[in-house]
Order: C-alpha cells, then sequence, then structure tokens
C-alpha cells in the first residue's frame, strides 16, 4: 500500500484487515421507533462494536424487505421521520464521531422526490459515505449510481445468488466502498443461507472484485455472525436487532425502558462474535 | 415536412416511454426480468405462439368481444353515438383474461411450473386463477384484506378455481400491497415461478407486454367500427386504474390523430378531498413497483392510500405509457367520483341491460357527460372493460335494495 485509503469505507476496512477480523455491520432504520430513541442507539452503535452503521431512509413501501423492516419503516414514518431528518441525523452523529462509515440503505422514491442532485450534496455534507439502494440495479445506472460516484460518495452494489456469471463482473465495475452480497434469493429477515452456499458465493464474487465483501439477509445470531466473518470482510445484521425494537415496545408503539440498551447489548454480543472469528485466510482482498 | 413522430414507438430497450417506465427492481429480481424480457422477444411473433393465443382467444375467451351500439343511452344522451366494446362479454368477465392466456403461454414456454398474481377488483385474479386451471399449474393471488372484504365473489371464484388466495394486510391493505407481497413472493421463488402481472404496470417488459397482449381490444375495435360505420372513431373512452384495458383500446389507434382519446381516473370522494386514486390528474412522478411513472405520494416521495369505490381502480400508480401520453399531449385524463360511477353504473343497467363493472362505470360516467355537447355523427368508443356482478354487495349498500326498487317504477337515475 503505497498510500492511505481516502474515503472513510475504505480506511475502516484497511483497519479491520490490519486487525486480522471481520467487520460487524449494523442496520437499524432511522426514526424507529422515534427520533429520540433511535438517536441514543445510533450513538452508542460505535462502542458496542459497530464497524460500519447502515442507516435505513425508511419508504412506505419496502418491496424487498421482510415483516420486520415493513414494520419499522412505518412505525418511523408515523414517527414523523423525512428523508431531511435522516441526513440531519447523520450531520449529529459526524459532530462526534469522525471515523465510522456511514451508508445510506433505502429505496429510490424518496431520493428522487427529494432530488438527487440535493440529496448528494447535502449527504455528503452530513458526512455520509456510501449508498445502498435496492430498487436502482445497473440497469438504472444513470439514475443515482453514476451521479453518487461522481458526488464522492461511495454506491455498494448488491449481489445476489441469482447474479449469472455474465452479469456478475457488469455488476461489481459498478461497486464502490464494499460489495453486499444478498446471502439468500427472499426477503430480509426471513431465512438463513447455508454457510457452505455463502462460501462458494464468497469466492465466486472475489475472483471479480478487490473491494471487500459484507454478507447480509437471515443473519441472527452471534454464531452465524461469526461464521460469516470467517468466510467475508463484514457480516450485516438488520433484522435480528429490529426485533429487539419491536419486541421492546408498548401497546401504542412507545420505547419502553431499557430499549436503547437492549438492541446495543446484542449489538455487543454479534460483535464479539465477529471478533472471536480469526478471519487473516479469509481476508484475501486488497485495500483500493 | 418533417414525418411526424409516432406515438407507438415505446419504449426503448431499457423499458423507458420518455422519462417513465424503467426497471427500478432489486438485484435478485434482475435476471428475472431480463428473462422474461428476452422470453417475450423470443415468442411474441412467433407463428406457433400466435396460433395458440389466437386458438385461445377464440373459443376459449370468446373473441372477438363484440362493438355494441348503444342506441338508447345514445339517444338518451341526445348526441354522440356510443359504442360499447363489449370485454364484459369475455370468459371470466372482464378484458384481464386477454393478458392472462398471452402470458400463461408465455410461462409455460419458460417451463414455469408456479403462477403467482395480485389483484384488486378480483377480476384479474379470477382470470389468472382461470387459465392456471386450463394449464393445471398451481396458482397464488395476492389481494388486500380490503379488496378480500368488498369482493367476496371473486374471492370464492377464486377458491373453486384451484388458486390459494393470500389476503395481504400491510400498508392500506389494497392492490398496491398486494403488489408489494407478489414482488416478495417472485424474489423468493425465483427459481420455478412467474410473476403474472395483471396491468401494464411494473418493470418492463411488463408494460410493454401487457399492452400487447391488451391490444387486441383496440384491433378488433377498429375492424369492427369499420364494418359497421365504415370509418374511424371520433373518440375513445376507458377507465384507467393501472391502465390495462385503456392501453389495449388506445394503442392501435394513438397514430390517428383525429381520434380523440381520453382515460378516465378515479376520482373517489372528489380530487379536492384528498381521498381518490387519480395519480396523473393529482400525483407527480417517481418510481414505485419497478418503473418511473406519476403516483400519488406525499412531499417526502412516501407513497400515498388510494381511494376508490372501484377496486380495480384503487391504486396510487398508473402505467408508465400512460404518463408519458399525459406529458406527450396525446391522451387527456378526466376524473369521475365515486358517486357519479354509481349513478353510471345504474343508468347502464336501466337504459341497455347491461350491468357494468364499476371500474367501467367510470368511462361510461365521462362518456355520458361528453355525449350531449357532441353531433349526432360522432363515434364514441367506451371500453366496457368489465361486467359487474362481482359489485352487487357494494352496490346494495350504497343504493340500497329499497332505493334499487324504487327506480324500478321510474325512469333510470
Amino acid at each position: 500500500m503505497s498510500r492511505a485509503p481516502h474515503t472513510r469505507l475504505a480506511r475502516r476496512f484497511a483497519a479491520l484487515r490490519t486487525e486480522g477480523r471481520a467487520g460487524l455491520v449494523t442496520f437499524l432504520t432511522a426514526g424507529d421507533p422515534d427520533a429520540k430513541t433511535a438517536w441514543k442507539i445510533l450513538k452508542g452503535l460505535p462502542g458496542a462494536g459497530a464497524d460500519v452503521i447502515e442507516i435505513g431512509m425508511p419508504f412506505s413501501d419496502p418491496m424487498a424487505d421482510g415483516p420486520a423492516i415493513q414494520a419499522s419503516s412505518l412505525r418511523a414514518l408515523k414517527a414523523g421521520q423525512t428523508l431531511k431528518k435522516t441526513i440531519g441525523v447523520v450531520a449529529r452523529f459526524r459532530k462526534a464521531d469522525r471515523d465510522t462509515p456511514i451508508v445510506l440503505m433505502g429505496y429510490f422514491n424518496p431520493i428522487y422526490s427529494y432530488g438527487v442532485a440535493k440529496f448528494l450534496k447535502d449527504a455528503r455534507a452530513a458526512g455520509v459515505d456510501g449508498l445502498i439502494v435496492v430498487d436502482t440495479p445497473i440497469e438504472e445506472e444513470d439514475e443515482l449510481c453514476g451521479p453518487a460516484r461522481a458526488a464522492g460518495l461511495d454506491f455498494i452494489q448488491l449481489v445476489a445468488p441469482t447474479t449469472g456469471e455474465a452479469r456478475l463482473p457488469k455488476v461489481l465495475a459498478r461497486a464502490s466502498g464494499f460489495v453486499y452480497y444478498v446471502s439468500i434469493t427472499g426477503i430480509t429477515g426471513t431465512r438463513s443461507a447455508a454457510v457452505s452456499d455463502v462460501a462458494g458465493a464468497v469466492r465466486r464474487i472475489r475472483r471479480h472484485t478487490h473491494l471487500p465483501i459484507a454478507v447480509g439477509f437471515g443473519i441472527r445470531t452471534p454464531k452465524q455472525a461469526a461464521e460469516i466473518a470467517r468466510i467475508a470482510e463484514a457480516a450485516v445484521v438488520g433484522s435480528a436487532l429490529i426485533n429487539v425494537i419491536a419486541d421492546g415496545l408498548d401497546k401504542s408503539d412507545k420505547a419502553k425502558k431499557g430499549l436503547g440498551p437492549r438492541v446495543l447489548g446484542l449489538v455487543t454480543r454479534l460483535a464479539r462474535g465477529v471478533r472471536s472469528a480469526k478471519s487473516g485466510r479469509g481476508a484475501k482482498w486488497k485495500a483500493a | 415536412m418533417t414525418k411526424r413522430n409516432t406515438y407507438r414507438a415505446g419504449p426503448d430497450e431499457g423499458g423507458h416511454f420518455g422519462i417513465y417506465g424503467g426497471r427500478f427492481v432489486a438485484e435478485t429480481l434482475m435476471p428475472l426480468i431480463l428473462e422474461v424480457e428476452r422470453a417475450y422477444a423470443r415468442y411474441k411473433d412467433e407463428p406457433e405462439f400466435l396460433a395458440e393465443k389466437a386458438y385461445y382467444y377464440k373459443h376459449y375467451v370468446g373473441r372477438p368481444s363484440p362493438l355494441y351500439y348503444a342506441k338508447r343511452l345514445s339517444e338518451r344522451c341526445g348526441g354522440a353515438k356510443i359504442f360499447f366494446k363489449r370485454e364484459d362479454l369475455n370468459h371470466t368477465g372482464a378484458h384481464k383474461v386477454n393478458s392472462c392466456i398471452g402470458q400463461i403461454l408465455l410461462a409455460r414456454r419458460m417451463g414455469k411450473t408456479r403462477v403467482i398474481a395480485e389483484t384488486g377488483a378480483g377480476q384479474h385474479g379470477v382470470a389468472t386463477a382461470t387459465v392456471c386451471a386450463l394449464f393445471d399449474i398451481p396458482c397464488v393471488v395476492y389481494m388486500g384484506t380490503t379488496d378480500v372484504a368488498r369482493q367476496a365473489p371473486n374471492v370464492f371464484r377464486m377458491k373453486m378455481l384451484g388458486a390459494e388466495v393470500r389476503a395481504v394486510t400491510s400498508g392500506s391493505a389494497t392492490l398496491k400491497d398486494a403488489m408489494n407481497e407478489a414482488l416478495r413472493d417472485w424474489v423468493a421463488n425465483v427459481h420455478d415461478t412467474y410473476y403474472l402481472i395483471g396491468t401494464v404496470a411494473g418493470p418492463h417488459p411488463y408494460p410493454m407486454m401487457v399492452r400487447d397482449f391488451q391490444s387486441v381490444i383496440g384491433n378488433e375495435t377498429r375492424e369492427q367500427i369499420l364494418e359497421l360505420e365504415g370509418r374511424l372513431p371520433d373518440s375513445l373512452v376507458a377507465c384507467v386504474g393501472g391502465g390495462s384495458n385503456a392501453m389495449g383500446l388506445f394503442y392501435p389507434f394513438l397514430d390517428e390523430a383525429d381520434v380523440r382519446i381520453v382515460g378516465v381516473e378515479a376520482a373517489g370522494d372528489g380530487i379536492r378531498t384528498g381521498r381518490h386514486a387519480a395519480s396523473i390528474t393529482a400525483g407527480r412522478p417517481g418510481v414505485l413497483h419497478g418503473n418511473r411513472t406519476y403516483l400519488l405520494q406525499d412531499a417526502d416521495g412516501q407513497i400515498q392510500e388510494a381511494h376508490s369505490i372501484s377496486a380495480g381502480l384503487d391504486y396510487p400508480g398508473i402505467g408508465p405509457e400512460h404518463s408519458w401520453l399525459k406529458d406527450a399531449g396525446r391522451v387527456e385524463y378526466a376524473t369521475i367520483t365515486d358517486k357519479e360511477s354509481v349513478e353510471a353504473f345504474h343508468l347502464l343497467t336501466r337504459t341497455e341491460g347491461i350491468i357494468p363493472a364499476l371500474e367501467s362505470a367510470h368511462a361510461i360516467a365521462h362518456a355520458v357527460k361528453m355525449a350531449p355537447k357532441l353531433p349526432k355523427s360522432h363515434l364514441m368508443v367506451v371500453s366496457l372493460s368489465g361486467r359487474g356482478d362481482k359489485d352487487l354487495d357494494t352496490i346494495a349498500k350504497i343504493s340500497g335494495p329499497a332505493s334499487v326498487g324504487e327506480q324500478k317504477k321510474g325512469q333510470p337515475p
């Protein structure tokens, strides 16, 4: 390596590689179940062991998500969350934390409605590092992927088990930051993939990219997170954390006492799982 | 003089009609969408495929559907000659079966062994369940719980035909949520499942493919009106939810500059109340369900619930080609309220002995508004997209058996 990586995501994955371990990526929906509780959880995530933070931009019609994330989006929207507020939350987080990468994840319509150019400018200024947008595949790359990269944001491409050999290099050629491998053909938080299938898929992806690979969908327990940490650069956990939120609400969807610490408690256990897995063999990617 | 651009060239290779359409789906689905596109391109003009489709259209669906001159209704309006394209006479009672036949023949050629569909009014669900029974393919239909309640006869029909009806409780529990759920099912069952979309929406190639299959409506209309009147119609009127019966009627006439074309959206309780389903009239462009189109949405880009008495029009979007035709100025879009559609429902029933679907009643209501202002020589074709048997419960609840009895003595309302 001749020079220091110039993006927060690249620096974080380079640091993880130096530590010889994989990372934990957490997903939570912005403003779920309310702005105050969500903020308490967010600012506690790095300390609990989250290496990269994904913040969901809630959308009324999350077609690729299972019941847990659907419900969390609707809770956040009902509590008044907007895209503008979500960007504001990142700006607030950045005042205290200059190192933990933040990736906004969601669907295209709220961004399109906000205005793509304005969104990219505001997100970058707030300290957002990357975007994962579920419904802009490479066929629609001019809508967001191209403009985002031009604006200095990483655009994290999703790769699925259905992404064939001919298509894979085309998807990866448009990826930056890291690659998100969707480990099941299905929606979030439903079933889990067999580790051997994931390992095969990760090898397949690695043939075409030097980017770190994060694996998500269906990872719920510290043990599962550890298994993924042995074969990929990061494990993404979302629905399992959101289930803790859902379980900690009263009948009118208000957070009960102790909700934040319970969410962060699971993050801590997941982080321990990930850190328990010595990943030396797995981390074959090269820092860009 | 340069030749005027055609309105029939779209979509482009990426499925775009101007800025509308496209393929806004998750990566998991993208390879499947491309597979459907390739299969459709391969078979759509193949003689054997066309012959099989024509066979089922004729002997199973009962095509061609009649073009009927509604003499009493026309005289009552005192203006234009009103013709009905009788899609209500199709097997299963609506235009939906036209596309279902085409798509099921395609799904079979693709080797798919399971079919899923979304439905609002239940007409598309019934048509899908029907063709699945015909070809012995397992079928799951997603339907919002609100619609399950108000379209009970169609739910019963689907079940009798062997389909599994899955009630969707998420969101507003109507058509948009049924479509979300169908997409989730498809993502989870990519290897064996064909998603049989009911309207000219969804990701490319669906808007194009469904339009092509439904164009049988307009192509027949053209032949029939030439035979009956010796010339093309002066106007076309059709209701628009997703907009498949409308696209089917309109498409073959888009380049006939002298044919006025009107799509009718559902105004629900009235546009100003905010409780409506008029996405072109009161929405703005956005991305949902795989395509960019006019959508009902709030300032933050969240999709709003649509409201219409007619379950088939109760959708916060519209097919992308309609959005393009609106911006291009080729098609006019009008609105009709719940109340007006119910009045038109009764009017047609009493003057012509035809009970229309509440969806179609929106088109009829607008035609009845237009007709008196037009000369007697004006030829108007209205799409009677479906029959109203499924809506009798809704009508009985609104008008009440008593009011229906009263009308019997006097004039139609």
